[in-house]
């Protein structure tokens, strides 16, 4: 099981916590300008890396509050999670 | 290609078992073919088998990162049925169910394929509609599929607890009974064997780390033995397609997920069919040896690390002693994890792809060992003909842009 920093509550059992996947998908500015093809860009299509992920979770059984992390999907290691809005720590490995 | 029969049984045990032939040549890997795969599970192998002996092609290869079989298709829990809701889909599964019920000739091996029936349980109001609307769904399309009440589920599996005071009460169940079990390592050995007698190089230990391509079309590949030049590449790779795919610059919806399962030690023969339950997730059968094979659902996060967690296995352990109370004492032996590609719809794609001569088959996700067969049967002629059979032309990429999605996860849910 994971140990997993809230930004807001400190470290947590994994079980706390449910996930998001990708993190940084904007919602389109102008949804109505879109082709088919950009929707299911923005719907569907996803990074899937070997190595650093950015990714969504969400403290459900805490303070309820979403945040991103930086996660390695080999290893599992966190390497750092941050709020909302705020830029990805800028650090080696990271897309 | 070394026949098994009553006669070379007898004969080679008379001769204490020394003269039996290695099952496929190991193949060193040539300049050019006029095809690759690219992935050595049992969906790659039956492709490049029925590439050979469907469509002629026998300049061809199968190139495979590690051994074969030694991704998904042997560590999966074998479950077989063909019971889904949607006409693609239906004729798609039965299309393989078909194709097993006559691969032990056609391959020539004893993949042990047992039809011993497989439970589906439903636990309240909701499985209920779900499971009889799939039912006749089965059988508008030509499927074998009945709905059990309770006691008719105790009578076919004895060591279910129907007991109204259960937790998840069992209120009944669909069941096929063409459904079933196979040894899982036997179909990649089985397909190497059949397509190796063909004339297919069958690669191991041989990682495809670069797709080469000119105009918008491929040209060959990169890999660890060296650069093989090819005009058609076919990507058969489940929870590393993505990895691949980026390597011709093509972003797929899948994610890739751990699955776990586990079995316990062997014991005799106590559970004579397979018993799956969406709703409290987990799915039992019993293997030849006497093993419980138990199996649930995924990891929530993305992983490749072919592992997963304890508090998954523990939700799946509550489940499994609530249904079969006898299993309490159990003792497990074994806990191993692979990594699926999970599709949005929890259908796969068997499908061209922006880059010219370059195929996928993917997105099987958590239930694809059952298509195996199949799988092998229309990707090959999409390979082969570069245009999908009309079984797989509903699987094609561009669902997700027009969205005729085929959602399969009432079918597909805990899997299998
Ligand atoms: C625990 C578990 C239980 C399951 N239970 C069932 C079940 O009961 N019923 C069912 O129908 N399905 C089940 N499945 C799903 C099923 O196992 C898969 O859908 C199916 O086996 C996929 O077969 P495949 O040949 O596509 O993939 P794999 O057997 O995984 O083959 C892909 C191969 O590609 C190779 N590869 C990857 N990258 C490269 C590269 N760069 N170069 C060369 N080779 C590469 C890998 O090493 C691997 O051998 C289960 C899966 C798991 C993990
Ligand atoms: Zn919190």
């Amino acid at each position: 099981m994971l140990k997993i920093t809230c930004p807001w509550c400190g470290a947590r059992e994994e079980i706390e916590f449910s996930y998001g996947g990708q993190a940084h998908v904007a919602y389109p500015a102008d949804p109505a300008a879109l082709s088919d093809d950009e929707w299911a860009q923005y719907v569907f299509m996803r990074d899937n890396p070997k190595g650093v992920f950015l990714e969504r979770w969400v403290h459900s059984q805490g303070c309820r509050r979403w945040f991103n992390a930086v996660r390695h999907t080999v290893t599992h290691q966190i390497d750092a999670t941050y709020k909302p809005g705020e830029p990805p720590p800028a650090q080696a490995g990271v897309k | 290609m070394q026949n098994f029969s009553l006669l070379s049984l007898l004969r080679n045990a008379v001769s204490g078992h020394r003269d039996w032939k290695p099952f496929w040549r190991d193949a060193a890997p040539r300049q050019s073919y006029d095809a690759v795969i690219v992935g050595g599970g049992g969906h790659g192998l039956a492709t490049a088998y029925y590439l050979a002996k469907n469509h002629g092609l026998r300049n061809i290869a199968v190139l495979e990162k590690g051994w074969i079989g030694g991704g998904n298709t042997g560590r999966n829990t074998t479950i077989i049925r063909s019971n889904y809701l949607w006409n693609e889909s239906g004729a798609l599964y039965e299309h393989a169910l078909k194709l097993w019920e006559g691969l032990n000739e056609d391959l020539n091996i004893n993949l042990m394929f047992s039809q011993r029936g497989v439970l589906n349980l439903a636990h309240n109001l909701g499985d209920i509609r779900e499971g009889v609307r799939r039912v006749e769904a089965n059988k508008l399309n030509g499927i074998d599929a009945e709905w059990l009440t309770p006691e008719e589920v105790k009578e076919f599996c004895p060591i279910i607890d129907i007991s109204k005071t259960a937790r998840y009460p069992v209120l009944g169940g669909t069941l096929q009974r063409r459904a079933g079990t196979a040894r899982h390592d036997t179909v990649a050995w089985g397909y190497a064997r059949a397509a190796d007698a063909l004339g297919v190089d069958i690669i191991q230990n041989c990682e495809v780390t670069g797709i080469l391509r000119e105009d918008g079309r491929v040209t060959g590949l990169r890999t660890t033995r060296g650069t093989i030049m090819t005009p058609k590449v076919g990507i058969v790779a489940a929870g590393h397609t993505s990895v691949l795919a980026s390597m011709a610059d093509i972003r797929l919806p899948l994610q890739s997920h751990p699955l776990q399962a586990l079995v316990s030690e062997p014991v005799k023969p106590i559970h004579p069919c397979v018993v799956m339950s969406n709703a409290v997730h987990v799915y039992l059968s019993q293997s030849d040896k006497g093993e419980l094979v138990v199996g649930a659902g995924i990891d929530a996060y993305n992983s490749y690390s072919q592992r997963g967690s304890f508090h998954i296995i523990e939700h799946q352990m509550a489940a499994l002693i609530e249904l079969f109370p006898v299993l309490s004492r159990m003792r497990m032996l074994r806990t191993w994890g692979g990594i699926v590609d999970v599709c949005p719809d929890a259908s796969p794609i068997i499908s061209k792809t922006p880059v010219r001569g370059l195929y996928i088959n993917c997105g099987w996700g958590t239930g694809g060992f059952k298509a195996t067969p199949g799988s092998g049967w229309v990707f090959a002629h999409t390979v082969a003909t570069g245009e999908p059979h009309p079984l797989n032309a509903p699987f094609a990429l561009d669902r997700f842009t027009s969205g005729a999605l085929i959602d399969e996860h009432g079918a597909a849910a805990v899997a299998h």
